[in-house]
């Protein structure tokens, strides 16, 4: 049991004296508090004879009950002087939340804020943009492009995902073949499982999977490294050497995404149709040799032109939305969260509007 | 009020986390014995011992890289050592509290380097958090006034308990995290670096809230710091950092007659004599810094301090140190030009003099 801090009032001569004992402590006065706060009626004098040890939380209950009642608080120990006398003044109203009105405007306020975000995010994207034209068009006159940073770049966007992007390619190839033939089994036309697998992945899931799994692996990289070099200030340290951000940092990160896609698509597809040739071998009986050999009559070339014209587009989209949400970090640690967010979500949305667009856009042009 | 007094009670008692332990009245709040640390092969304290004293402010100084942050991560459980002993409180910091007792970390407050404020609650909402932590019993209202008045008692103005941390000041933020430090009232009180960072205006008024606080609330201070005012202004005693090892505690005096060169180095340096002979002035007619042991050490005590006779009545102590030269917090406060760095400013060719 822990030991409490107790009162009793003690009425003498029509005067009411409030006696505490017990430690006044921060631990022990739960209970005192409540009391204390339940207690009605005048009272004219607290009397700390018999109280124990005392600390801030103590001396400011005792103040604070004293003022509400105009009491006077007798036989403070020394101690408990000194410590009601440090407290003393810093009384204040100052509300401990953060100001928030009413739900009513806040509502509002929000949308407003929202919307107000949506015309200045899309002017500074356009801002954003133009600023890399401009870095791509000095680093090329001043012949001054920072290949180390690049080929760096490349590796980590590039090689360093070949292993992730392998496996998610071969499951989905296995999961399409092996969906696949079970719907198609239905009209007996297995066979067309060749087809269904080497055309959906050269044409669209390579790519796109592959787009998706960079946004959230390199994407979110991008926002938080850059992020990050704002908070400590090394962005703005780089502009006092002269150095351009935009030539150092993101420069090396767009470019590096724009030339790995196109290969990572193709890997990732390449994969793709192996997985799915495993599934023929296992499920369907095509043989594995044979499965591939009937990808090459059954997918038409520009299959394969579709997916990776829409490649360097998707890096595009998936850098320069990591790139920009860094550089737009200011404040504290939460923005670097925030921002790498909304970098991984804002990527994976254009880009999947972006697919549909092309879709509809190469089967116009006759490549169906 | 019998049956309300057990209604409450039952509530109270309910919520409440275990048992609160008794104020320490040793000796040495924290003693360290044989403590090794090294990362990988670096070692960085190599069986280093240190007693501090109850009621003191131990300044605790050293080169860049001779581990001031590892050891006092050391004792305050944030780094597991390699080898070695710290007891706080006299009970060692690695094994759990006694079952049904609190935990030990609700006996001391950390100030960290930047303050290390939550950066998604408000400053009063910070304070709140360790008290919300070790005692759920308490009302929010009573929360909300003890957030008030710490942040208050910290200097800082009114308005700052509904700031978040990113809209205050470096200086702000570093009273911020003393409110938060300070919240549970603690008896010991760890400082890392407090006033780094900080104009030699805001460092001095810092200074000064630190000595009146640790003389009101009879406070035990760790205070790692690389300000030579610092050391002259508020503490009573100056543990040295190096070779691995804490090779001298002692007042400044003190050390002053040990021989070791980097000692010599640190204290003869333009610098530390520009501080000392500030502040030698800007505490002309005040009594010095309070001292922790009445009976005088004879030269610096080389670790382990042997240290002299603490006085047990601290709490009197306070008392008296705060009554005499000690204006209680709260009171207004002079301005701080009167102090050490003001007069170092006014004259800057003093350390070369």
């Amino acid at each position: 049991m822990r030991e409490w801090a107790e009162l009793e009032v003690q009425e003498a001569g029509g005067a009411r004296t409030v006696r505490l004992s017990g430690p006044l402590r921060v631990s022990s006065i739960g209970v005192l508090d409540r009391e204390l706060h339940a207690l009605d009626g005048p009272v004219q004098s607290v009397d700390l004879a018999g109280a124990g040890e005392m600390d801030t939380v103590g001396a400011w209950l005792v103040l604070r009950f004293a003022a509400r009642h105009e009491a006077q608080v007798t036989g403070a120990s020394r101690q408990a002087q000194v410590l009601m006398d440090a407290v003393r003044g810093c009384e204040s109203s100052a509300p401990i939340k953060a100001p928030r009105g009413p739900l009513f405007t806040r509502v509002f306020e929000h949308v407003g804020a929202i919307m107000a975000e949506l015309a200045r995010g899309t002017v500074r994207v356009l801002g954003f943009l133009g600023a890399i034209l401009a870095a791509f068009g000095t680093t090329v006159v001043h012949r001054r492009f920072r290949f180390r940073a690049l080929v760096r770049q490349m590796e980590l966007v590039g090689v360093a995902s070949l292993p992730i992007i392998g496996l998610m390619s071969f499951l989905i190839g296995i999961v399409i073949a092996q969906q696949g033939a079970v719907q198609l089994a239905a009209f007996g036309a297995e066979t067309l499982t060749v087809n269904l697998v080497g055309r959906i992945t050269l044409r669209e899931l390579g790519v796109l999977m592959t787009a998706i799994m960079v946004a959230g692996r390199s994407g979110s990289a991008f926002a938080a490294q850059i992020g990050t070099m704002k908070l400590t200030e090394e962005v703005d340290a780089m502009r006092t050497i002269g150095v351009s951000p935009m030539e150092a940092l993101v420069l090396p990160r767009i470019l590096a995404a724009v030339l790995m896609m196109p290969l990572l698509g193709f890997f990732a597809s390449v994969v793709a149709i192996i997985g799915g040739a495993v599934i023929g071998d296992v499920l369907l009986g095509i043989p594995f040799l044979s499965f591939l050999a009937r990808i090459q009559e059954v997918v038409p070339t520009y299959d394969f032109y579709v997916g990776m014209a829409k490649a360097p587009v998707f890096g595009l989209i998936v850098a320069l939305a990591g790139c920009y949400q860094g550089m737009q970090v200011e404040g504290d640690a939460e923005q670097v969260g925030l921002r790498t967010t909304k970098a991984v979500v804002q990527a994976i949305f254009i880009v999947i509007v972006l697919d549909a667009f092309f879709a509809v856009f190469f089967s116009e042009i006759g490549w169906e | 009020m019998a049956e309300d007094d057990s209604q409450f009670r039952d509530a109270v008692e309910a919520q409440a986390q275990g048992e609160v332990p008794e104020r320490f009245e040793g000796k040495y709040p924290i003693s360290i014995r044989g403590l090794t640390n090294a990362f990988g092969d670096q070692v960085i304290h190599d069986n280093l011992d240190l007693d501090v004293r109850k009621g003191e402010i131990l300044g605790v100084v050293g080169g860049s890289g001779t581990g001031k942050s590892v050891m006092m991560r050391s004792i305050i459980g944030l780094q597991r050592p390699q080898s070695g002993q710290i007891e706080v409180f006299g009970q060692n910091v690695e094994e759990d509290a006694p079952a049904g007792e609190i935990n030990l970390r609700s006996r001391w407050g950390v100030l960290f380097q930047g303050g290390a404020l939550f950066s998604t609650l408000t400053v009063g909402e910070n304070v709140q958090v360790p008290l919300k932590q070790f005692y759920p019993e308490l009302r929010p209202e009573l929360l909300d006034e003890i957030a008030r008045y710490k942040v208050m008692l910290t200097g800082l103005p009114e308005g700052a308990a509904s700031k978040y941390p990113a809209e205050l000041s470096g200086g702000m933020r570093k009273r911020a995290g003393l409110a938060r430090a300070l919240a549970l009232d603690p008896e010991l009180l760890f400082l890392d670096e407090p006033t780094a960072g900080l104009d030699p205006i805001g460092a001095a008024k810092f200074d000064d809230l630190t000595r009146e606080l640790a003389d009101t609330l009879d406070l035990t201070v760790f205070l790692i710091t690389h300000d030579l005012d610092t050391l002259y202004a508020i503490c009573d005693r100056v543990a040295v950092l190096a070779d691995k090892r804490v090779i001298a505690v002692g007042t400044i005096p003190e050390l002053l007659e040990t021989d070791h060169p980097w000692i010599q180095e640190y204290f003869n340096g333009a610098r530390a004599r520009a501080a000392q002979e500030s502040n030698a002035r800007a505490t002309h007619g005040k009594p010095p810094p309070r001292r922790v042991s009445g009976a005088p050490v004879g030269g610096a005590s080389v670790a382990p301090a042997s240290g002299a006779p603490v006085t047990p009545d601290g709490l009197a102590r306070a008392a008296q140190g705060t009554g005499a030269d000690v204006p209680a917090a709260g009171a207004s406060r002079g301005p701080a030009t009167n102090g050490p760095r003001g007069k170092a400013l006014d004259n800057p060719g003093d350390g070369q003099a």
